[in-house]
């Protein structure tokens, strides 16, 4: 049954990225030149969306969950290698697998390059764990802990920013 | 389906937002894509008979971050996301054969072996990064920040940085030409969105 949810879970994130057009190479690298926001603006308003669905479930006792480890040395450096590699290739992981259904078959060298990377990855592994993970690590710790408030007057921060970038974005024709 | 361009971001964002929350309360699922790849590489590499047991990484969790984690809730996720992009595609008539980006083109040329050779760099570093980093766009940058978690936060604040400095480098602006650096990149922007992708 889990499969399912994740089949149908997939097939629906696929229409709604293809929909918003954030499968294309130039939206993605526009992003990153600063041009075109497209990508930007469908990421922050899943975020914001998203925050208000999770934390009100959250808050009725339906779910629970905690976010990922904070450990400097990963986040930043894996982070910036991340970024200098989605710059050459144009693409994330999710964005790749849907571009191809979209017909732009060239992120097939993407996804090789992807695959090679998973790879070596697994050899780094041991290394990465014990030198580069240790830096700065300060477990799971959400925003609204670290600035000691509550997480709805964060997400409503969030969401006022959200909209003045969009607003932002919108005259400048972005 | 009449849906302004400009509007699409929002409406399709907002549309995976609940999409997003469904699944965590559905199925108790946060989206992530990038944990897929290093098991489907490990996944095929021991297909071929090459046995990586002695690795640490396959140790992990029983195995947990390897192929054999195979079939999951998210290879199934990812399947489905090439899935429903072509669906989508097809229904929608956007479908159309990419042979390589007009703008990687115009900045690298047409050929298919140096789009072969970046992207072997390239989808390396993004991948290790990825996981070093402990998720991607999707599972760091959409889960993770959603969640309001510092890690996710800087996650991604580092994925735009290291993106905003290499394509910057790598990409020479087509739609802005010589003068002020402002205004013309936006009025260079504004007919592109207009006229160019529809």
């Amino acid at each position: 049954m889990i499969l399912v949810y994740g089949l149908v879970t997939g097939i629906f994130f696929g229409i709604f990225l293809q929909q918003a057009q954030a499968l294309r190479f130039e939206r993605q690298v526009g992003a990153m030149l600063l041009k075109d926001m497209t990508v930007v603006k469908f990421m922050l308003t899943t975020i914001v969306v998203a925050s208000v669905g999770i934390h009100a479930l959250q808050d009725a006792g339906i779910i629970s969950f905690a976010p990922r480890a904070l450990s400097l040395g990963s986040q930043i450096l894996g982070g910036l290698l991340f970024g200098v590699g989605w710059a050459i290739i144009g693409y994330c992981p999710g964005t790749s697998i849907g571009a191809i259904g979209e017909g732009r078959f060239h992120v097939i060298w993407p996804i090789l390059g992807m695959l090679l990377g998973g790879i070596i990855f697994a050899l780094l592994y041991p290394f990465i764990q014990t030198h580069i993970q240790p830096l700065g690590s300060f477990g799971a710790i959400s925003l609204p802990q670290l600035l000691g408030v509550n997480h709805w007057l964060v997400i409503a921060a969030l969401a006022a920013g959200s909209f003045f970038l969009f607003r932002f974005f919108e005259r400048r024709g972005l | 389906m009449h849906i302004p361009e400009r509007s699409r971001p929002y409406l399709f964002g907002a549309l995976s937002g609940l999409l997003l929350t469904a699944s965590v309360a559905l199925a108790g699922q946060f989206f992530g894509t990038s944990t897929t790849f290093p098991r489907l590489s490990t996944f095929i590499l021991t297909s071929l008979g090459i046995d990586l047991s002695s690795l640490a990484f396959a140790q992990v969790r029983d195995g947990a971050l390897t192929g054999a984690a195979f079939p999951n809730w998210q290879l199934l996720f990812v399947i489905g996301i090439g899935l429903g992009a072509f669906i989508s595609a097809r229904a929608s008539g956007t479908f159309h054969r990419e042979h390589l980006p007009e703008l990687w083109v115009s900045s690298f040329g047409s050929s298919q072996k140096t789009r072969l050779l970046y992207s072997l760099a390239g989808g390396s570093l993004a991948m290790i990064g990825a996981r070093m980093a402990g998720g991607c766009p999707s599972g760091h940058g959409v889960s993770g920040v959603s969640q309001l978690g510092v890690s996710s936060l800087l996650a991604m604040a580092m994925f735009f940085i290291g993106g905003i400095t290499t394509a910057r480098f790598l990409y020479a602006s087509p739609a802005a030409p010589v003068s002020g650096n402002n205004s013309s990149a936006r009025s260079g922007r504004s007919d592109n969105t207009q006229g160019g992708l529809s």
